[in-house]
Protein backbone atom coordinates (compact mmCIF):
# COMPACT_ATOMS: atom_id res chain seq x y z
CA UNK A 1 0.00 0.00 0.00
CA UNK A 2 1.33 3.21 -0.62
CA UNK A 3 0.93 6.29 1.23
CA UNK A 4 -0.82 8.57 -0.98
CA UNK A 5 -3.59 10.76 -0.15
CA UNK A 6 -5.24 14.17 -1.48
CA UNK A 7 -5.62 16.67 0.86
CA UNK A 8 -8.51 16.25 2.96
CA UNK A 9 -11.30 19.02 2.83
CA UNK A 10 -13.61 18.51 5.80
CA UNK A 11 -17.43 19.49 4.61
CA UNK A 12 -19.82 21.06 6.72
CA UNK A 13 -23.15 18.98 6.51
CA UNK A 14 -25.46 21.40 8.44
CA UNK A 15 -24.34 24.16 5.60
CA UNK A 16 -23.94 21.97 2.93
CA UNK A 17 -27.79 20.69 3.23
CA UNK A 18 -29.16 24.42 4.02
CA UNK A 19 -27.54 25.28 0.48
CA UNK A 20 -28.62 22.38 -1.28
CA UNK A 21 -32.40 23.06 -0.09
CA UNK A 22 -32.46 26.78 -0.93
CA UNK A 23 -32.18 25.41 -4.62
CA UNK A 24 -35.47 24.21 -4.41
CA UNK A 25 -37.27 27.48 -3.52
CA UNK A 26 -36.29 29.56 -6.51
CA UNK A 27 -39.09 30.73 -8.41
CA UNK A 28 -38.45 30.02 -12.01
CA UNK A 29 -40.52 31.81 -14.98
CA UNK A 30 -41.88 29.90 -17.45
CA UNK A 31 -40.29 30.73 -20.47
CA UNK A 32 -36.95 29.38 -18.26
CA UNK A 33 -38.38 26.21 -17.32
CA UNK A 34 -39.18 25.57 -21.34
CA UNK A 35 -35.37 26.02 -22.14
CA UNK A 36 -34.48 24.08 -19.17
CA UNK A 37 -36.79 21.03 -20.58
CA UNK A 38 -34.37 21.40 -23.46
CA UNK A 39 -31.26 21.08 -21.85
CA UNK A 40 -32.34 18.60 -19.82
CA UNK A 41 -33.07 16.44 -22.55
CA UNK A 42 -29.79 17.24 -24.19
CA UNK A 43 -28.12 16.52 -20.59
CA UNK A 44 -29.64 13.15 -20.06
CA UNK A 45 -27.85 9.75 -20.31
CA UNK A 46 -30.80 7.26 -21.13
CA UNK A 47 -30.11 4.59 -19.20
CA UNK A 48 -31.30 0.60 -19.48
CA UNK A 49 -29.29 -1.54 -16.77
CA UNK A 50 -31.32 -4.49 -16.23
CA UNK A 51 -30.45 -8.09 -15.81
CA UNK A 52 -33.81 -8.77 -18.14
CA UNK A 53 -32.42 -6.43 -20.87
CA UNK A 54 -32.18 -7.71 -24.51
CA UNK A 55 -30.84 -6.45 -27.91
CA UNK A 56 -34.77 -5.61 -29.03
CA UNK A 57 -35.16 -3.92 -25.37
CA UNK A 58 -31.33 -1.72 -26.14
CA UNK A 59 -32.50 -0.37 -30.16
CA UNK A 60 -36.19 0.56 -28.71
CA UNK A 61 -33.72 2.58 -26.06
CA UNK A 62 -31.97 3.81 -28.75
CA UNK A 63 -34.73 4.55 -31.21
CA UNK A 64 -36.41 6.71 -28.06
CA UNK A 65 -32.69 7.98 -27.54
CA UNK A 66 -32.28 9.67 -30.96
CA UNK A 67 -35.86 10.67 -30.83
CA UNK A 68 -37.91 10.81 -27.70
CA UNK A 69 -41.21 11.32 -28.64
CA UNK A 70 -42.69 10.74 -31.82
CA UNK A 71 -45.51 12.91 -30.93
CA UNK A 72 -43.70 16.16 -30.16
CA UNK A 73 -41.64 16.32 -32.96
CA UNK A 74 -38.82 19.23 -31.82
CA UNK A 75 -37.80 16.88 -28.86
CA UNK A 76 -33.71 16.87 -29.22
CA UNK A 77 -32.50 13.92 -29.19
CA UNK A 78 -30.34 13.10 -25.44
CA UNK A 79 -27.05 13.44 -24.68
CA UNK A 80 -26.27 9.19 -24.82
CA UNK A 81 -27.72 5.95 -23.81
CA UNK A 82 -26.36 3.93 -21.23
CA UNK A 83 -26.04 -0.01 -21.48
CA UNK A 84 -23.96 -2.52 -20.19
CA UNK A 85 -20.90 -3.78 -22.49
CA UNK A 86 -22.84 -6.97 -24.17
CA UNK A 87 -25.49 -4.24 -25.53
CA UNK A 88 -22.46 -1.58 -27.12
CA UNK A 89 -22.33 -2.87 -30.16
CA UNK A 90 -26.16 -3.19 -30.71
CA UNK A 91 -26.48 0.37 -29.46
CA UNK A 92 -23.58 1.72 -31.68
CA UNK A 93 -25.69 -0.08 -34.64
CA UNK A 94 -29.06 1.60 -33.53
CA UNK A 95 -27.03 5.02 -33.58
CA UNK A 96 -25.11 5.17 -36.39
CA UNK A 97 -25.39 8.87 -37.49
CA UNK A 98 -26.78 10.57 -34.80
CA UNK A 99 -25.39 13.09 -31.99
CA UNK A 100 -26.46 10.21 -29.53
CA UNK A 101 -23.48 8.41 -27.64
CA UNK A 102 -22.65 5.01 -26.34
CA UNK A 103 -21.83 4.95 -22.56
CA UNK A 104 -21.52 1.77 -21.37
CA UNK A 105 -20.73 0.11 -17.51
CA UNK A 106 -17.31 -1.53 -17.12
CA UNK A 107 -15.54 -2.58 -14.40
CA UNK A 108 -17.91 -5.07 -12.83
CA UNK A 109 -20.77 -2.87 -12.50
CA UNK A 110 -22.32 -2.00 -9.83
CA UNK A 111 -19.98 -3.68 -6.84
CA UNK A 112 -16.75 -3.75 -8.07
CA UNK A 113 -16.22 -6.81 -6.97
CA UNK A 114 -14.01 -8.77 -8.96
CA UNK A 115 -10.37 -9.40 -10.14
CA UNK A 116 -8.92 -6.03 -11.23
CA UNK A 117 -7.07 -7.98 -14.15
CA UNK A 118 -10.80 -8.79 -14.80
CA UNK A 119 -12.26 -5.02 -14.59
CA UNK A 120 -9.50 -4.01 -16.95
CA UNK A 121 -9.83 -6.89 -19.77
CA UNK A 122 -14.06 -5.84 -19.58
CA UNK A 123 -12.76 -2.04 -20.23
CA UNK A 124 -10.59 -3.18 -22.71
CA UNK A 125 -13.27 -5.28 -24.73
CA UNK A 126 -16.30 -2.54 -24.37
CA UNK A 127 -13.42 0.34 -25.43
CA UNK A 128 -13.21 -2.20 -28.75
CA UNK A 129 -16.64 -2.98 -29.48
CA UNK A 130 -17.11 1.05 -29.96
CA UNK A 131 -18.42 2.49 -26.50
CA UNK A 132 -17.77 6.33 -26.83
CA UNK A 133 -17.96 6.60 -23.03
CA UNK A 134 -16.97 4.51 -19.93
CA UNK A 135 -18.44 4.53 -16.62
CA UNK A 136 -16.89 2.89 -14.23
CA UNK A 137 -16.94 2.03 -10.20
CA UNK A 138 -14.40 2.55 -8.00
CA UNK A 139 -13.29 -0.26 -5.08
CA UNK A 140 -15.44 1.18 -2.05
CA UNK A 141 -14.27 -1.47 -0.14
CA UNK A 142 -10.74 0.02 -0.79
CA UNK A 143 -11.91 3.42 0.31
CA UNK A 144 -13.35 2.24 2.86
CA UNK A 145 -10.51 0.81 4.58
CA UNK A 146 -7.67 3.80 4.12
CA UNK A 147 -6.79 2.58 0.84
CA UNK A 148 -6.64 6.07 -1.01
CA UNK A 149 -4.21 5.13 -3.30
CA UNK A 150 -5.92 2.12 -4.56
CA UNK A 151 -8.69 4.42 -5.98
CA UNK A 152 -6.10 6.82 -7.80
CA UNK A 153 -4.18 3.76 -9.57
CA UNK A 154 -7.70 2.15 -10.36
CA UNK A 155 -8.98 5.41 -12.24
CA UNK A 156 -5.82 6.01 -13.76
CA UNK A 157 -5.55 2.15 -15.18
CA UNK A 158 -8.49 2.53 -16.62
CA UNK A 159 -8.02 5.91 -18.18
CA UNK A 160 -5.18 4.42 -19.96
CA UNK A 161 -7.26 1.59 -21.55
CA UNK A 162 -9.78 4.90 -22.61
CA UNK A 163 -7.49 7.72 -23.55
CA UNK A 164 -9.97 8.77 -26.39
CA UNK A 165 -13.39 8.18 -24.37
CA UNK A 166 -15.17 9.90 -21.77
CA UNK A 167 -14.64 8.56 -18.33
CA UNK A 168 -17.17 8.71 -15.86
CA UNK A 169 -16.43 7.46 -12.76
CA UNK A 170 -18.97 6.05 -10.07
CA UNK A 171 -18.48 6.83 -6.50
CA UNK A 172 -21.54 4.92 -5.08
CA UNK A 173 -22.17 7.59 -2.70
CA UNK A 174 -24.44 6.27 -1.06
CA UNK A 175 -21.85 3.74 0.11
CA UNK A 176 -19.58 6.06 1.57
CA UNK A 177 -21.40 7.39 4.74
CA UNK A 178 -20.31 10.56 5.03
CA UNK A 179 -20.03 13.77 2.92
CA UNK A 180 -16.07 14.05 3.95
CA UNK A 181 -15.75 10.68 2.43
CA UNK A 182 -17.59 11.46 -0.95
CA UNK A 183 -15.50 14.82 -1.47
CA UNK A 184 -12.11 12.79 -0.85
CA UNK A 185 -13.15 9.97 -2.97
CA UNK A 186 -14.39 12.35 -5.46
CA UNK A 187 -11.08 13.90 -5.51
CA UNK A 188 -9.55 10.77 -5.69
CA UNK A 189 -10.94 10.08 -8.87
CA UNK A 190 -10.58 13.72 -10.49
CA UNK A 191 -6.55 13.06 -9.29
CA UNK A 192 -6.54 9.44 -11.11
CA UNK A 193 -7.84 10.90 -14.55
CA UNK A 194 -11.72 11.00 -14.27
CA UNK A 195 -13.49 13.29 -17.02
CA UNK A 196 -16.52 12.58 -14.88
CA UNK A 197 -17.67 12.08 -11.84
CA UNK A 198 -20.82 9.94 -10.63
CA UNK A 199 -22.50 9.98 -7.65
CA UNK A 200 -24.44 6.51 -8.10
CA UNK A 201 -25.01 3.09 -9.97
CA UNK A 202 -28.45 3.51 -8.95
CA UNK A 203 -28.45 -0.23 -7.64
CA UNK A 204 -28.77 0.74 -4.27
CA UNK A 205 -31.71 2.88 -2.77
CA UNK A 206 -29.76 5.71 -1.90
CA UNK A 207 -29.25 7.60 -5.34
CA UNK A 208 -28.40 11.19 -6.06
CA UNK A 209 -29.38 13.39 -3.76
CA UNK A 210 -28.97 17.26 -4.27
CA UNK A 211 -26.14 17.51 -1.39
CA UNK A 212 -24.30 14.88 -2.60
CA UNK A 213 -24.20 16.38 -5.98
CA UNK A 214 -23.30 19.85 -3.78
CA UNK A 215 -20.33 18.27 -2.82
CA UNK A 216 -19.32 16.52 -6.40
CA UNK A 217 -19.94 20.04 -7.87
CA UNK A 218 -17.63 22.17 -5.42
CA UNK A 219 -14.97 19.04 -5.45
CA UNK A 220 -14.80 19.96 -9.32
CA UNK A 221 -15.02 23.76 -9.20
CA UNK A 222 -12.01 23.44 -6.59
CA UNK A 223 -9.87 21.40 -8.95
CA UNK A 224 -11.30 23.68 -11.48
CA UNK A 225 -10.04 26.88 -9.76
CA UNK A 226 -6.41 25.40 -8.32
CA UNK A 227 -5.58 23.99 -11.85
CA UNK A 228 -7.57 25.04 -14.76
CA UNK A 229 -8.97 21.73 -15.56
CA UNK A 230 -12.48 21.06 -16.56
CA UNK A 231 -14.39 18.31 -14.96
CA UNK A 232 -17.87 17.31 -15.29
CA UNK A 233 -20.50 16.22 -12.71
CA UNK A 234 -23.13 13.27 -13.86
CA UNK A 235 -26.15 12.77 -11.31
CA UNK A 236 -27.71 9.37 -11.27
CA UNK A 237 -30.44 7.83 -9.61
CA UNK A 238 -33.37 9.10 -7.89
CA UNK A 239 -34.30 12.06 -10.02
CA UNK A 240 -38.02 11.34 -11.67
CA UNK A 241 -39.16 14.65 -13.02
CA UNK A 242 -39.04 17.94 -13.89
CA UNK A 243 -39.39 19.80 -11.13
CA UNK A 244 -36.28 18.07 -9.69
CA UNK A 245 -33.68 18.44 -12.39
CA UNK A 246 -34.69 22.06 -12.70
CA UNK A 247 -33.72 22.18 -8.99
CA UNK A 248 -30.39 20.57 -9.91
CA UNK A 249 -29.65 22.99 -12.77
CA UNK A 250 -30.23 26.10 -11.11
CA UNK A 251 -27.44 24.55 -8.55
CA UNK A 252 -24.98 23.62 -11.21
CA UNK A 253 -25.50 27.35 -12.38
CA UNK A 254 -25.16 28.88 -9.35
CA UNK A 255 -22.36 26.64 -7.54
CA UNK A 256 -19.99 26.09 -11.00
CA UNK A 257 -21.35 28.54 -13.15
CA UNK A 258 -22.77 28.42 -17.06
CA UNK A 259 -20.35 26.91 -18.22
CA UNK A 260 -20.98 23.69 -16.63
CA UNK A 261 -24.43 24.03 -18.12
CA UNK A 262 -23.81 21.97 -21.27
CA UNK A 263 -23.75 18.33 -21.95
CA UNK A 264 -19.79 17.95 -22.03
CA UNK A 265 -19.66 18.78 -17.91
CA UNK A 266 -23.14 17.61 -16.65
CA UNK A 267 -24.85 14.87 -17.47
CA UNK A 268 -28.55 13.42 -15.65
CA UNK A 269 -28.55 9.30 -15.44
CA UNK A 270 -31.80 8.51 -15.42
CA UNK A 271 -34.76 6.08 -16.55
CA UNK A 272 -37.96 7.44 -15.63
CA UNK A 273 -36.92 11.68 -15.66
CA UNK A 274 -37.40 11.67 -19.65
CA UNK A 275 -41.23 10.64 -19.34
CA UNK A 276 -41.81 13.51 -16.99
CA UNK A 277 -39.71 16.05 -18.89
CA UNK A 278 -42.01 14.96 -22.07
CA UNK A 279 -44.87 15.41 -19.93
CA UNK A 280 -43.82 19.00 -18.74
CA UNK A 281 -42.79 19.44 -22.69
CA UNK A 282 -46.36 19.10 -23.83
CA UNK A 283 -48.20 20.76 -21.15
CA UNK A 284 -45.70 24.13 -21.75
CA UNK A 285 -46.72 23.07 -25.54
CA UNK A 286 -50.47 22.82 -25.20
CA UNK A 287 -51.37 24.84 -22.54
CA UNK A 288 -53.06 22.24 -20.41
CA UNK A 289 -51.75 19.57 -18.42
CA UNK A 290 -50.77 16.33 -19.72
CA UNK A 291 -51.13 12.46 -20.02
CA UNK A 292 -49.07 9.71 -20.59
CA UNK A 293 -51.57 8.45 -23.54
CA UNK A 294 -50.30 11.44 -25.10
CA UNK A 295 -46.85 11.13 -25.16
CA UNK A 296 -46.05 7.54 -25.36
CA UNK A 297 -46.30 4.84 -22.10
CA UNK A 298 -42.87 3.30 -22.21
CA UNK B 1 -62.55 29.87 26.04
CA UNK B 2 -65.42 27.63 23.78
CA UNK B 3 -64.31 25.12 21.10
CA UNK B 4 -65.38 26.78 17.69
CA UNK B 5 -65.98 23.49 16.16
CA UNK B 6 -68.13 22.16 18.62
CA UNK B 7 -69.84 24.54 20.92
CA UNK B 8 -72.07 22.27 22.80
CA UNK B 9 -68.96 20.40 23.85
CA UNK B 10 -67.77 21.82 28.11
CA UNK B 11 -64.66 23.26 28.08
CA UNK B 12 -63.80 23.30 31.30
CA UNK B 13 -61.50 25.69 31.42
CA UNK B 14 -59.08 24.12 29.00
CA UNK B 15 -57.69 24.91 25.48
CA UNK B 16 -59.43 23.13 22.76
CA UNK B 17 -57.70 21.72 20.25
CA UNK B 18 -59.12 22.70 17.00
CA UNK B 19 -59.02 20.23 13.86
CA UNK B 20 -56.66 21.35 10.67
CA UNK B 21 -59.44 20.20 7.60
CA UNK B 22 -56.40 19.57 4.81
CA UNK B 23 -57.43 17.64 1.74
CA UNK B 24 -57.20 13.89 0.98
CA UNK B 25 -54.95 13.58 -1.71
CA UNK B 26 -53.01 9.99 -2.59
CA UNK B 27 -53.80 8.27 0.72
CA UNK B 28 -52.54 11.84 3.02
CA UNK B 29 -53.85 14.20 4.37
CA UNK B 30 -52.15 17.36 2.78
CA UNK B 31 -52.08 20.98 2.73
CA UNK B 32 -52.61 23.47 -0.34
CA UNK B 33 -49.40 23.60 -2.54
CA UNK B 34 -50.19 27.45 -2.48
CA UNK B 35 -51.25 27.60 1.35
CA UNK B 36 -54.84 29.51 0.47
CA UNK B 37 -57.53 28.91 2.86
CA UNK B 38 -61.33 30.01 3.09
CA UNK B 39 -63.41 30.58 6.12
CA UNK B 40 -65.80 28.34 6.71
CA UNK B 41 -68.91 29.02 9.19
CA UNK B 42 -71.83 27.74 10.40
CA UNK B 43 -74.99 28.01 9.86
CA UNK B 44 -75.43 30.46 12.38
CA UNK B 45 -72.59 32.83 10.70
CA UNK B 46 -70.35 31.48 12.76
CA UNK B 47 -66.49 30.96 12.70
CA UNK B 48 -66.23 27.03 12.41
CA UNK B 49 -62.76 26.37 10.71
CA UNK B 50 -60.13 27.52 7.86
CA UNK B 51 -60.29 25.48 5.16
CA UNK B 52 -57.64 25.12 2.66
CA UNK B 53 -58.69 26.17 -1.10
CA UNK B 54 -57.02 23.67 -3.87
CA UNK B 55 -54.54 25.25 -6.69
CA UNK B 56 -54.42 23.90 -9.85
CA UNK B 57 -51.35 22.66 -9.18
CA UNK B 58 -53.20 20.70 -6.36
CA UNK B 59 -55.73 19.80 -8.94
CA UNK B 60 -52.96 18.18 -10.62
CA UNK B 61 -51.01 16.36 -7.98
CA UNK B 62 -54.39 14.60 -7.06
CA UNK B 63 -55.17 13.88 -10.55
CA UNK B 64 -51.26 12.71 -10.68
CA UNK B 65 -52.09 10.60 -7.45
CA UNK B 66 -55.02 9.11 -8.75
CA UNK B 67 -53.65 7.95 -12.43
CA UNK B 68 -50.90 5.83 -9.77
CA UNK B 69 -53.92 4.23 -8.04
CA UNK B 70 -55.86 3.24 -11.00
CA UNK B 71 -54.38 0.26 -11.85
CA UNK B 72 -54.45 -1.56 -8.40
CA UNK B 73 -57.94 -0.51 -8.08
CA UNK B 74 -59.36 -1.88 -11.11
CA UNK B 75 -57.36 -4.40 -11.18
CA UNK B 76 -58.63 -6.11 -7.75
CA UNK B 77 -60.65 -8.52 -7.87
CA UNK B 78 -64.71 -6.76 -7.95
CA UNK B 79 -65.88 -8.84 -5.03
CA UNK B 80 -62.83 -7.28 -2.94
CA UNK B 81 -63.67 -3.82 -3.96
CA UNK B 82 -67.40 -4.72 -2.88
CA UNK B 83 -65.76 -5.51 0.82
CA UNK B 84 -63.36 -2.53 0.74
CA UNK B 85 -66.43 -0.09 -0.27
CA UNK B 86 -68.77 -1.95 2.83
CA UNK B 87 -66.02 -1.35 5.00
CA UNK B 88 -66.91 2.51 4.66
CA UNK B 89 -70.47 1.79 5.51
CA UNK B 90 -68.86 0.32 9.24
CA UNK B 91 -67.01 3.15 9.45
CA UNK B 92 -69.94 5.46 8.46
CA UNK B 93 -71.99 3.60 11.21
CA UNK B 94 -69.58 4.01 13.89
CA UNK B 95 -68.84 7.75 13.24
CA UNK B 96 -72.97 8.50 13.09
CA UNK B 97 -72.73 11.31 16.11
CA UNK B 98 -70.07 13.18 14.65
CA UNK B 99 -71.93 13.27 11.10
CA UNK B 100 -75.54 13.88 12.76
CA UNK B 101 -73.46 16.65 14.69
CA UNK B 102 -72.10 18.10 11.09
CA UNK B 103 -74.88 18.01 9.27
CA UNK B 104 -76.88 20.07 12.11
CA UNK B 105 -73.61 22.49 12.07
CA UNK B 106 -72.47 22.93 8.77
CA UNK B 107 -76.06 22.31 7.28
CA UNK B 108 -78.12 23.89 9.31
CA UNK B 109 -80.63 20.68 9.47
CA UNK B 110 -82.47 19.46 12.22
CA UNK B 111 -81.87 16.52 13.86
CA UNK B 112 -84.34 14.41 12.24
CA UNK B 113 -83.21 15.84 8.87
CA UNK B 114 -79.53 15.08 9.80
CA UNK B 115 -80.07 11.19 10.83
CA UNK B 116 -82.40 11.16 7.88
CA UNK B 117 -79.44 12.44 5.70
CA UNK B 118 -77.00 9.97 7.24
CA UNK B 119 -79.25 6.35 6.60
CA UNK B 120 -79.72 7.30 3.14
CA UNK B 121 -76.05 8.08 2.43
CA UNK B 122 -75.16 4.92 4.38
CA UNK B 123 -77.98 2.36 2.48
CA UNK B 124 -76.90 4.13 -0.84
CA UNK B 125 -73.01 3.21 -0.40
CA UNK B 126 -74.33 -0.15 0.43
CA UNK B 127 -76.04 -0.37 -2.06
CA UNK B 128 -73.18 0.41 -4.70
CA UNK B 129 -70.81 -1.48 -3.01
CA UNK B 130 -73.07 -4.34 -3.74
CA UNK B 131 -73.33 -3.26 -7.54
CA UNK B 132 -69.06 -3.94 -7.39
CA UNK B 133 -69.59 -7.77 -8.42
CA UNK B 134 -73.10 -7.74 -10.23
CA UNK B 135 -72.37 -4.92 -12.85
CA UNK B 136 -70.85 -6.48 -15.35
CA UNK B 137 -73.09 -9.67 -14.75
CA UNK B 138 -76.34 -7.76 -15.15
CA UNK B 139 -74.84 -5.34 -17.75
CA UNK B 140 -72.58 -7.27 -19.92
CA UNK B 141 -73.47 -9.02 -22.64
CA UNK B 142 -72.82 -11.86 -25.24
CA UNK B 143 -73.82 -11.20 -28.37
CA UNK B 144 -75.33 -13.02 -31.18
CA UNK B 145 -72.76 -13.20 -34.03
CA UNK B 146 -73.12 -15.02 -37.76
CA UNK B 147 -69.49 -16.32 -37.50
CA UNK B 148 -67.85 -18.52 -35.22
CA UNK B 149 -66.93 -16.31 -32.69
CA UNK B 150 -67.85 -16.39 -29.31
CA UNK B 151 -68.51 -12.59 -28.81
CA UNK B 152 -69.02 -10.79 -25.73
CA UNK B 153 -68.95 -7.53 -24.30
CA UNK B 154 -67.70 -6.31 -20.63
CA UNK B 155 -67.61 -2.99 -19.05
CA UNK B 156 -64.17 -1.67 -17.74
CA UNK B 157 -63.17 1.55 -16.06
CA UNK B 158 -63.28 4.60 -17.65
CA UNK B 159 -59.90 6.08 -15.69
CA UNK B 160 -59.75 8.82 -13.64
CA UNK B 161 -63.10 10.67 -13.21
CA UNK B 162 -63.21 14.20 -11.81
CA UNK B 163 -66.56 14.83 -9.81
CA UNK B 164 -67.92 18.57 -8.99
CA UNK B 165 -70.88 16.87 -6.60
CA UNK B 166 -74.14 18.61 -5.78
CA UNK B 167 -73.96 21.68 -3.46
CA UNK B 168 -77.20 20.81 -2.03
CA UNK B 169 -76.62 17.88 -0.37
CA UNK B 170 -73.63 17.76 1.97
CA UNK B 171 -73.97 13.95 2.77
CA UNK B 172 -76.42 12.44 0.46
CA UNK B 173 -75.07 14.41 -2.38
CA UNK B 174 -71.50 13.21 -2.54
CA UNK B 175 -72.12 9.63 -1.60
CA UNK B 176 -74.32 9.05 -4.87
CA UNK B 177 -71.92 11.18 -6.99
CA UNK B 178 -68.79 8.97 -5.50
CA UNK B 179 -69.75 5.71 -4.88
CA UNK B 180 -70.61 4.59 -8.62
CA UNK B 181 -67.33 5.88 -9.97
CA UNK B 182 -65.59 3.85 -7.21
CA UNK B 183 -67.20 0.81 -7.54
CA UNK B 184 -66.50 0.00 -11.12
CA UNK B 185 -62.53 0.34 -10.22
CA UNK B 186 -62.01 4.13 -11.30
CA UNK B 187 -60.48 6.57 -9.17
CA UNK B 188 -61.76 10.10 -8.35
CA UNK B 189 -60.91 13.65 -8.11
CA UNK B 190 -63.51 15.05 -6.12
CA UNK B 191 -63.90 19.42 -5.86
CA UNK B 192 -65.84 20.12 -2.33
CA UNK B 193 -67.01 23.63 -2.47
CA UNK B 194 -70.22 23.50 -0.38
CA UNK B 195 -69.95 21.99 3.31
CA UNK B 196 -66.18 20.92 3.04
CA UNK B 197 -65.61 20.01 6.47
CA UNK B 198 -68.22 17.00 6.17
CA UNK B 199 -66.43 16.10 3.02
CA UNK B 200 -63.06 16.27 4.92
CA UNK B 201 -64.80 14.50 7.65
CA UNK B 202 -66.34 11.55 5.04
CA UNK B 203 -62.42 11.39 3.50
CA UNK B 204 -61.62 10.19 7.17
CA UNK B 205 -64.11 7.35 6.67
CA UNK B 206 -62.25 6.66 3.46
CA UNK B 207 -58.97 6.36 5.44
CA UNK B 208 -60.02 4.71 7.59
CA UNK B 209 -61.44 1.88 5.69
CA UNK B 210 -59.62 -0.59 3.35
CA UNK B 211 -59.21 1.95 0.15
CA UNK B 212 -55.81 1.95 -0.63
CA UNK B 213 -54.50 5.24 -0.99
CA UNK B 214 -55.26 7.32 -3.92
CA UNK B 215 -58.41 5.95 -5.15
CA UNK B 216 -60.69 8.58 -3.75
CA UNK B 217 -58.68 12.55 -3.56
CA UNK B 218 -60.58 14.71 -1.60
CA UNK B 219 -59.72 18.68 -2.40
CA UNK B 220 -61.75 21.70 -0.85
CA UNK B 221 -62.12 24.62 -2.38
CA UNK B 222 -64.01 27.00 -5.07
CA UNK B 223 -65.29 24.98 -8.54
CA UNK B 224 -64.27 28.59 -10.58
CA UNK B 225 -60.60 28.31 -9.55
CA UNK B 226 -60.47 24.65 -10.76
CA UNK B 227 -63.26 24.02 -13.43
CA UNK B 228 -60.96 24.87 -16.25
CA UNK B 229 -58.19 22.72 -15.37
CA UNK B 230 -60.45 19.82 -14.69
CA UNK B 231 -61.59 20.29 -18.51
CA UNK B 232 -58.69 20.69 -19.67
CA UNK B 233 -56.38 18.05 -18.20
CA UNK B 234 -55.65 15.55 -20.64
CA UNK B 235 -55.32 12.81 -17.58
CA UNK B 236 -58.86 13.24 -16.78
CA UNK B 237 -60.95 10.30 -18.27
CA UNK B 238 -64.22 11.79 -17.37
CA UNK B 239 -66.54 14.22 -15.89
CA UNK B 240 -69.30 13.72 -13.05
CA UNK B 241 -71.00 17.29 -12.65
CA UNK B 242 -73.67 18.15 -10.77
CA UNK B 243 -74.94 21.85 -11.04
CA UNK B 244 -77.26 24.18 -12.75
CA UNK B 245 -76.93 24.02 -16.70
CA UNK B 246 -75.42 27.23 -17.67
CA UNK B 247 -72.15 29.12 -18.36
CA UNK B 248 -70.05 26.56 -16.22
CA UNK B 249 -71.18 23.67 -17.46
CA UNK B 250 -71.10 24.92 -20.96
CA UNK B 251 -67.50 26.03 -20.72
CA UNK B 252 -66.64 22.41 -19.07
CA UNK B 253 -67.81 20.59 -22.20
CA UNK B 254 -65.79 22.97 -24.51
CA UNK B 255 -62.69 22.49 -22.88
CA UNK B 256 -63.47 18.70 -22.28
CA UNK B 257 -63.88 18.21 -25.98
CA UNK B 258 -59.75 18.73 -26.50
CA UNK B 259 -59.73 15.30 -25.05
CA UNK B 260 -63.29 13.73 -26.31
CA UNK B 261 -63.77 13.41 -22.90
CA UNK B 262 -66.90 11.75 -21.19
CA UNK B 263 -68.86 14.84 -19.34
CA UNK B 264 -71.92 13.62 -18.30
CA UNK B 265 -73.89 16.80 -16.67
CA UNK B 266 -76.91 16.42 -13.69
CA UNK B 267 -79.32 18.25 -12.55
CA UNK B 268 -78.67 19.44 -8.57
CA UNK B 269 -81.78 18.99 -7.33
CA UNK B 270 -83.18 19.80 -4.17
CA UNK B 271 -81.55 18.38 -0.94
CA UNK B 272 -84.68 16.30 0.21
CA UNK B 273 -85.09 14.80 -3.85
CA UNK B 274 -81.42 13.66 -2.88
CA UNK B 275 -82.98 11.13 -0.28
CA UNK B 276 -85.45 9.46 -2.68
CA UNK B 277 -85.12 6.03 -4.43
CA UNK B 278 -84.51 7.76 -7.45
CA UNK B 279 -81.34 9.28 -7.01
CA UNK B 280 -79.97 5.88 -6.76
CA UNK B 281 -79.10 4.62 -10.02
CA UNK B 282 -77.39 2.65 -12.39
CA UNK B 283 -76.92 4.73 -15.14
CA UNK B 284 -74.39 6.71 -12.97
CA UNK B 285 -72.10 3.49 -13.00
CA UNK B 286 -72.90 3.00 -16.33
CA UNK B 287 -71.22 6.63 -17.35
CA UNK B 288 -68.47 5.71 -15.65
CA UNK B 289 -67.02 2.20 -17.71
CA UNK B 290 -65.60 1.85 -20.97
CA UNK B 291 -67.08 -1.02 -22.80
CA UNK B 292 -65.27 -3.72 -23.97
CA UNK B 293 -65.99 -6.50 -26.81
CA UNK B 294 -64.02 -9.26 -27.36
CA UNK B 295 -64.14 -11.75 -30.29
CA UNK B 296 -63.15 -15.23 -29.47
CA UNK B 297 -62.53 -17.83 -32.17
CA UNK B 298 -64.87 -21.06 -31.56
CA UNK B 299 -65.50 -24.34 -33.82
CA UNK B 300 -61.86 -24.45 -34.78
Amino acid sequence: MSSFSVSRVPVDAVGLEARAKSFTKRSIKAASKHQALQWIIGMMDLTTLEGADTESKVRRLCQKARRPSAELAKVPPVAAVCVYPPFVSVACEALRDTPVQVAAVATSFPNGQSFFSLRLEEVRQTVEAGADEIDMVISRGALLSGDEARIVDEVAAVKELCPKQHLKVILETGELETYDRIRQAAQLAIEGGADFVKTSTGKIGLAATLPITLVLLEAVRDHFLATGKLVGVKAAGGIRTAKQAWQYLVMVKETVGDRWLDPSLFRFGASSLLQDVLLQWDRAAAGRYSSSNLIGLD
Amino acid sequence: MSDPQNPESPSQGRQPVAKTYKMFVGGQFVRSEGGKVLRQENSQGEFLANTVRASRKDLRDAVVGARKALGGWSGRGAFQRSQVMYRVCEVLESRRELFEQSLQRVAGMSREQAQQELDVAIDRWFWYSGWCDKFAQVSGSVNPVATPFFNFTLPEAVGVVALLPSARSPLAGLVSGLAPIVAVGNTAVVVVEQAPTLAVEFAEVIAASDFPGGVVQILTGQRKDLLETVGSHADVDAIQWFGSPGQESANLETLASDRVKRVHLHRDPEPEAWLEDSMQRLDWIDQCVEWKTAWHPRGI
